[in-house]
């Protein structure tokens, strides 16, 4: 883990590439060199890195296993969308009310279940994300099995970016901290690190909103920018795409995370006349990552600064991860 | 001063007791052991005081206040620390780490101002990291602080257990068996710096031990354990030569 | 009354068929720790045997039966030594996400081979007989499943309780250490256990065609978690539990189409499986133990 300390040229410098590639897309959106289709794919994109990198908080870091996240991400679909149709408020609004109500879902959700363990735990997520899922189709208020359509596509480049940027810093510096040590050490031994002093449940939950919250942010995204949603669209098997970006990255690494997000996204554009062979790929990925790198691609390493500064082979061997 | 009193404390698995009526006092600043022969309750005991497991009936006093059934966090909050039998490092992260997380318990700053990177947090960043690398430099670990706990050598990772149970600022060290696996050398440092620990924390501290030698030199008092049951209890000279101990471990080497 | 038995007898096939794949689910668990998220599935691919040995070898419902369990029992247990096997040291987690592989392999591999589209059950293999006993609807086919499940496991209760291999299964449950030690093959008992599961699965499938008619390469997703659920409600590894907690979530399922909403059908299996979860984790038949420190 990175030593904490301010560097205010090294912050600059970060804000300058990123206002720089912002700037550049943004460019390449106006004047269509980044025409309709790759733009549909670069939402697809940032709003995946926003699923991936909060699941990766929970399953990655805290070590438990959700199944459910694509339940979280409906709850903030579908409370943007009644925030920006129903009741005609501005998008902002529609993010919050996305944000509050998933992470209330998660709060809901996670204090008991997360009594459970291992797979116990991943089988009562999956459970509580259908339950989301059927409940949604059986309100009429919010189209019942038809879901909500004609929903304003308000999300653009900046909301994908910056929420995508925000989703990373968020998580990054929260992991980097006490507060993200103490969630790693739940993952590391539960036991041993409730009997440093550490209330395990309560960072347990507070991964599980943290995560839930960015799903729901996610998902707020997602509405606005297809304009259509079911809920059909949140089932299970939107969970394991999630799961399959997080495994495939590592579980326990942020920038595994982002880049098993973009990887994933591209194939199934790639693929997609052939939504089969997509299937039976992220199927291997799961069980060939699983049996020869369970760690993933990338482990629980990070690029960050200190990659490109750092000596290789100067640090002693990361071992294997969860 | 009685540091930590336990009255009829009990504890039955699947209806066999593992802990019977166990009464026990240890007083501030003493340095005790718990002996006994395998299975005879003494890491139960461990558990029931740091709340791993809930007891069954039974009270346990700490600094008057009964604790008994308390979570566990909220015992090690109170200033009750130990170590582990079979070593739980949280194994795949730093050294530094390791200490770093037996600290969160008084972090400085708020979630938020960790996510807003605000300067509280640095300061507090830097203040947890001096002090757990004080507490390193007593374990001679500080130089391999960056390392991956798990890469640590045997004798390595226990001081690293004791030093991370030292950093929750404990007033009552608990070590399960702290010598096993060690040479007759790396013991007799471990004893010295299990003394040279009470006086400078002003702790105190309860060990079980199979090396009877260890428990014998450094231990003022001994409680012995058999079937969940306190046999005997004295001092190391009282104990060498009481018939019952003797018989409780016949077949078993008394050092 | 009568409203209220005929829901019940409805639930009572459903019932065993659910029995019989939550034993694969629990038996698979008892010995190796392990959710077989594919378990279902392979009580797809059975379903999918059996109808074509009707449709295009046009063999007789029992043969096609034979037929499926046999192909499934090696399916289980090549799945188990390829995917299983190799982490069988690693954490739950990972095999349980592999088990997620597998079983989005099976429905995928058989889409792209046959279609994501339904085929209906031959009708000919089993033509359709309803029998009316005071007033309550009975079909010849509900006669047939229900029968078949008992025996089958009944034949599974001789086999673990009477047989060298069944006891040696019970012996790994227990302590795998110690049976290695009594010369016992884990590896061997391991494959005898996916074997006999995945051939109960099968026969599960074959079943479900017959009952619903119709079959798809997704088929068994939603009865696989339903047999879990009842795994896990009879106490998971629990070979009796199974049974039980198959038949009440076959009748509760039933109840719940025949009074409430059916929508609310796949639903209600998770809720039963959260409130087990959070009331008693240890399932109906369970006995409680704690964490070794």
């Amino acid at each position: 883990m990175r030593k904490a300390s301010i560097k205010p040229l090294q912050f600059i410098f970060e804000a300058a590439v990123l206002a720089c590639l912002f700037t550049l897309v943004q460019y390449a959106i106006n004047s269509n060199i980044i025409n309709q289709y790759y733009q549909i794919n670069l939402a697809s994109i940032c709003i995946n890195i926003i699923l991936a990198v909060s699941l990766n908080l929970i399953n990655g870091f805290t070590g438990q296993l959700s199944l459910g996240h694509a339940g979280f991400m409906a709850v903030g679909a579908y409370a943007a969308a009644v925030m920006t149709t129903s009741l005609n408020q501005p998008f902002v609004f529609g993010i919050m009310a996305a944000c509050l109500a998933a992470a209330l879902a998660g709060l809901i959700i996670g204090v008991p279940t997360l009594r459970l363990k291992g797979d116990y735990l991943a089988i009562a997520t999956l459970g509580f994300g259908e339950i989301i899922r059927v409940v949604l189709q059986n309100i009429d208020y919010i189209g019942g099995p038809a879901g909500i359509q004609g929903i304003p596509v308000y999300t653009n480049w900046p909301w994908l970016f910056g929420s995508s940027v925000l989703t990373i810093v968020v998580i990054v510096n929260i992991i980097n901290s006490s507060y993200g040590r103490a969630i790693i050490s739940v993952r590391e031994d539960e036991v041993a690190s409730e009997l440093m002093g550490i209330n395990t449940t309560r960072y347990k939950v507070l991964a599980f909103v943290i995560g839930a919250l960015l799903a729901g942010l996610a998902g707020a995204l997602y509405a606005h920018y297809f304009y259509i949603i079911k809920p059909d669209n949140f089932n299970f098997l939107k969970s394991f795409d999630i799961l399959v970006m997080v495994v495939l990255g590592g579980l326990g690494s942020t920038t595994g995370a982002v880049i098993a997000a973009i990887f994933i996204t591209v194939l199934t554009a790639v693929l997609q006349s052939f939504p089969a062979i997509r299937m039976i790929l992220y199927a291997l990925i799961l069980v060939i990552v699983m049996i020869y790198r369970p760690q993933g691609l990338m482990g629980n390493k990070e690029w960050g600064r200190k990659t490109w500064g750092r000596i290789w082979g100067g640090k002693n061997g990361p071992s294997a991860n969860k | 001063m009685v540091h930590l009193q336990i009255n009829r404390l009990s504890k039955a698995f699947g209806g066999l007791s593992a802990v019977l009526d166990f009464n026990f006092q240890l007083d501030k600043n003493e340095l005790l052991g718990l002996i006994g022969p395998n299975g005879a309750g003494k890491t139960t005991v461990f558990n029931l005081i740091t709340g791993v497991y809930k007891p069954d009936a039974g009270e346990i006093r700490f600094n008057g206040q009964n604790i008994a059934g308390l979570p566990a966090y909220r015992i090690c909050q109170q200033g009750i620390a130990r170590t582990f039998q079979n070593i739980r490092l949280f194994k795949d992260i730093s050294v530094l780490d390791n200490v770093r997380i037996a600290l969160h318990q008084n972090v400085p700053y708020s979630l938020l101002s960790a996510v807003a990177r605000t300067p509280v947090f640095f300061k507090g960043e830097a203040k947890i990291e001096a002090q757990a690398r004080k507490i390193l430099k007593i374990f001679n670990l500080d130089d391999k602080r960056r390392e991956i706990a798990s890469n640590l050598p045997y004798g390595e990772q226990r001081r690293l257990e004791i030093a991370r149970a030292l950093a929750t600022k404990p007033s009552l060290l608990i070590l399960d068996e702290p010598a096993a696996g060690m040479n007759p050398n790396e013991t007799r440092e471990l004893m010295e710096l299990i003394q040279w620990l009470r006086l400078q924390f002003d702790l105190s501290i309860l060990l079980i031990e199979h090396d009877m030698s260890l428990v014998m030199g450094v231990c003022e008092r001994i409680y012995v354990l058999d079937y969940g049951q306190v046999i005997a209890e004295g001092r190391p000279e009282e104990i060498r030569n009481n018939p019952r101990v003797i018989e409780a471990y016949l077949g078993e080497e008394v050092g | 009354m009568q409203e209220f038995m005929q829901q019940m007898i409805n639930g009572l096939s459903l019932g065993a068929i659910y029995a019989l794949i939550a034993l694969g689910y629990t038996m698979v668990y008892g010995i190796i720790m392990l959710i077989n998220f594919a378990h279902g599935d392979i009580m797809m691919v059975g379903a999918y045997v059996g109808f074509f040995s009707i449709a295009v070898l046009g063999s007789n419902i029992i043969a096609a039966l034979l037929f499926a369990m046999l192909s499934c029992a090696a399916l289980g247990v090549i799945i188990e030594k390829i995917a299983y096997k190799p982490l069988r040291n690693s954490t739950r987690i990972a095999a349980l996400i592999t088990a997620i592989g597998v079983s989005l392999l099976l429905e995928y591999v058989t889409i792209f081979f046959l279609t994501p589209d339904q085929r209906v059950f031959p009708e000919s293999a089993f033509p359709l007989h309803n029998y009316e006993i005071a007033g309550l609807v009975i079909s010849n086919k509900d006669i047939f499943i229900f029968v078949l499940a008992i025996l089958l496991m009944l034949i599974l209760q001789y086999i673990i309780k009477k047989t060298r291999t069944g006891k040696a299964m019970r012996a790994v449950s227990q302590d795998p250490e110690a049976a290695i030690l009594m010369g016992i093959s884990v590896d061997k008992i391991i494959s005898v256990t996916f074997a006999i599961g995945s051939a109960l699965a099968a026969a599960a499938g074959v079943m479900i065609g017959l009952y619903y008619n119709t079959i798809n390469p997704l088929m068994g997703i939603i009865p696989g978690l339903k047999a879990f659920v009842a795994a896990v409600l009879g106490g998971i590894g629990i070979i009796p539990g199974a049974m039980v907690g198959g038949f009440l979530m076959g009748i509760l399922e039933t109840m719940v189409s025949g009074y409430g909403s059916s929508l609310y059908r796949d639903a209600v299996a998770f809720g039963v499986l959260i409130l087990i979860l959070l009331i008693k984790p240890t399932g109906l038949f369970g006995k409680n133990t704690g964490e070794k420190v």
